[in-house]
């Protein structure tokens, strides 16, 4: 009986009907494409994008060459040197992160006891050249100069988290 | 001379729209294929679009024709060609309406599928002269699998031409006139499922496009082409969808003959409409069918692509054709009388 | 009528180059293409015959089935030409007089029934007459019992074929599809069902 039924079930195409009729479905279904560049995702304030170094508000850099995220990266993409200063305080002289390295894993963030390096929104970025993909420290700050206000935002967001 | 002109011309007026429908049907494969997946499909190129089969084409002229090392130069060139001749040379005897068709000869029906079968050594060929072993695999593949189903196919036409006594295409058509329940696809459904479902293989088509098989052997026989050569057997193989599913129509759901026919009132209502697009309509609907399957079915695997064609559809075809024997013979009606 | 004879040349030729290409040609792909070639030349030289039903029926059968399942043997295989042509001066002696006895025979038969001036040209018929319903006549009424005793022994060839290669294999492994087919989702998965875990007492 079971193998009559089975063998009236793929004669009569049954369960290939049944499929189709599943994509004929969704032949007329709510399309969820987002059309990127005009439209957007939504996204988190976690969110993990390309690195930016910040400042503090009276415009000191924050980092203080702890080198707690060259230490806790996975990829070891982060190279940091550094010098005493003439005010006695330690700042880096060398702060890079190879992008090729990097795996966007976020733990430099999370090390980070002063909140100096972090992952902002930004993520549409693109190198042309060999070696444009090491971040300096210059450019790094220059991200961090150009985002602050959103970067501040989004660790004010998720700040009862953390 | 004017004679030969009228036929070139003829030859242009098939062929011109075949090649945009062509065309247009890889873009409605894109758009009905994203469609079923919840996406939108291409729809940059011109409005929504609809541009997109011109900049394909154009994309693809432009690109470089690369020959690999100790491909067999000749063939290598020679299989595109054989791919698309037949493809386009089938058309020739395809009947458009009662009195639109090139060239009405006797055994139109033999000719299609002697054409059919000879575009399998574009495959073979392409695969053999390639000097690759993907290219090589996917030939082999194609060939066993289409000498298969041609047999298949065969014999589920064999029912066709005995129910219409001919196998003149016009003439099938002409057998099936009188309403819809008249046309060949009632009494010959199961006929009618194993020539399309062959059709689907013949073309190489998900779910039986084990020829190409992106995922297992890359792109089978077509690997080693690039750029307008490539191109060609992608027009090919569309330009057979199309002649499959207008074959279909033809065959199995009177071609060009309107569905109201005998229906009071609806007769009248659509006697309006030329038979040429019935026929058009019915194998849009055919072809729509072929993107529907290849969204809708997973890959078959090679051994059961064998067993379905030999162990399956010969049966069930032979099986058929002694029933239909018996029918024509008692004169069933309203088909056989 | 002055098309027709040049195009009877045209293929004629083709087709005995085609001909000679397929014993000549060193790659044995090559000389099963050039058959396809002569198969075509000579379904053309047919149609101009006017017999457009024995023309198609050749291409649909030979180059459309048999050649290509010679072309899926002969790809396969992996021939030594070298070791092919070792004992060719050997055997140059019985060869040779093979064919010269077979070219004797055939010039014994063709000059007996064949010949320009021995048979009559063709008739050439009207645009009414259907080559395919003739053939049909003749081949159901006059050659009736002949035609269907050689279906017969066709068939039985493809069974004396099928049991001749027919051979189990001991302990070989094959799938069989027709059981994977049957298989249905209750004969392989098993849904357990489990009680929610319950909340611990005194919380």
């Amino acid at each position: 009986m079971q193998a009559l039924r089975h063998m009236f079930r793929s004669l009569f195409l049954l369960e290939l009907f049944r499929g189709m009729r599943l994509t004929g479905r969704y032949l007329f279904a709510r399309k969820i494409t987002v059309q990127y560049p005009e439209e957007r995702a939504p996204m988190s304030p976690r969110f993990r994008g390309i690195h930016a170094l910040r400042r503090y508000a009276n415009g000191e850099e924050r980092c203080i060459a702890c080198k707690l995220c060259e230490a806790v990266c996975p990829a070891l993409a982060i190279t940091i040197d550094s010098e005493q200063r003439e005010d006695g305080t330690r700042r880096t002289t060398r702060y890079d992160i190879d992008l090729f390295k990097c795996i966007y894993c976020g733990f430099c963030e999370e090390a980070c006891p002063v909140d100096s390096i972090v992952e902002t929104r930004y993520y549409e970025y693109h190198f042309e050249n060999r070696g444009e993909q090491i971040m300096t420290k210059e450019k790094l700050i220059a991200i961090g100069d150009k985002f602050e206000k959103q970067i501040a935002a989004d660790r004010a967001a998720d700040a009862t988290y953390r | 001379m004017i004679e030969l002109l009228i036929i070139l011309a003829k030859i242009i007026v098939i062929v011109a729209p075949l090649l945009l429908a062509v065309a247009y049907l890889t873009f409605a494969e894109r758009k009905i294929i994203g469609y079923m997946q919840g996406r939108i499909g291409p729809n940059r190129v011109g409005p929504r679009g609809w541009l997109q089969p011109i900049a394909d084409a154009l994309k693809l002229l432009f690109k470089e024709i690369i020959v690999p090392t100790n491909a067999n130069r000749f063939l290598f060139v020679l299989a595109p060609i054989l791919s698309i001749g037949p493809a386009l040379a089938a058309w020739a005897v395809i009947p458009f309406d009662a009195h639109l068709v090139l060239a009405n000869i006797d055994a139109s029906l033999l000719y299609v599928l002697a054409l059919t079968s000879v575009g399998v050594y574009g495959v073979i060929i392409a695969g053999w002269a390639s000097n690759s072993k993907y290219a090589f695999l996917g030939a082999m593949r194609s060939a066993a699998q289409i000498v298969a189903y041609e047999i298949a196919m065969g014999f589920a036409l064999v029912g066709v031409l005995m129910a219409a006594h001919s196998i003149n295409l016009r003439d099938i058509v002409l057998a099936q006139s009188g309403g819809i329940v008249h046309w060949f696809w009632l009494p010959l459904l199961p006929l009618f499922l194993v020539y399309f479902i062959s059709g689907v293989a013949e073309t190489n088509r998900a779910p039986f496009d084990v020829a190409e098989g992106e995922s297992e052997i890359v792109a089978g026989f077509h690997v080693e082409y690039s750029g307008m050569m490539f191109a060609v057997f992608f027009l090919a193989e569309y330009a057979n969808i199309i002649l499959i599913s207008v074959l279909a129509a033809l065959l199995f759901w009177g071609g060009w003959l309107s569905p109201f026919q005998g229906i009071p009132y609806l007769e009248g209502w659509f006697a309006v409409v030329p038979g040429t697009v019935w026929l058009l309509a019915k194998s849009a609907f055919f072809s729509f069918c072929f993107l529907w399957f290849r969204a809708t079915f997973p890959r078959y695997r090679y051994d059961q692509i064998m067993r379905l064609g030999w162990k399956v559809f010969i049966p069930i075809t032979i099986v058929w054709l002694v029933v239909l024997g018996i029918a024509i013979v008692s004169k069933v009606p309203p088909w056989f009388n | 009528m002055i098309t027709e004879k040049v195009m009877f040349f045209v293929f004629a030729s083709v087709l005995v180059f085609a001909a000679l290409r397929v014993i000549t040609a060193r790659n044995p792909v090559h000389s099963a293409l050039f058959l396809v070639l002569a198969f075509f030349s000579s379904s053309a030289l047919w149609i101009l015959l006017q017999a457009e039903f024995l023309a198609i029926t050749l291409v649909l059968v030979y180059v459309g089935a048999v050649m290509v399942l010679f072309l899926f043997v002969v790809m396969m295989l992996d021939i030594n030409l070298t070791k092919l042509r070792e004992g060719f001066i050997k055997y140059l002696p019985v060869g040779a007089t093979v064919a010269l006895l077979i070219i004797a025979e055939m010039i014994i038969v063709l000059n007996a029934n064949f010949g320009a001036n021995k048979i009559t040209s063709p008739m050439i018929h009207g645009p009414g007459y259907s080559n395919t319903a003739a053939i049909g006549g003749v081949m159901y009424t006059d050659y009736l019992y002949p035609f269907e005793i050689a279906a017969v022994i066709l068939l039985v060839a493809i069974i004396a074929a099928i049991v001749l290669t027919l051979r189990r294999k001991v302990g070989a492994k094959s799938q069989s599809p027709a059981a994977q087919v049957q298989v249905r989702k209750s004969d392989r998965l098993r849904v357990v069902k489990m009680p929610v875990e319950r909340k611990e007492i005194g919380q």
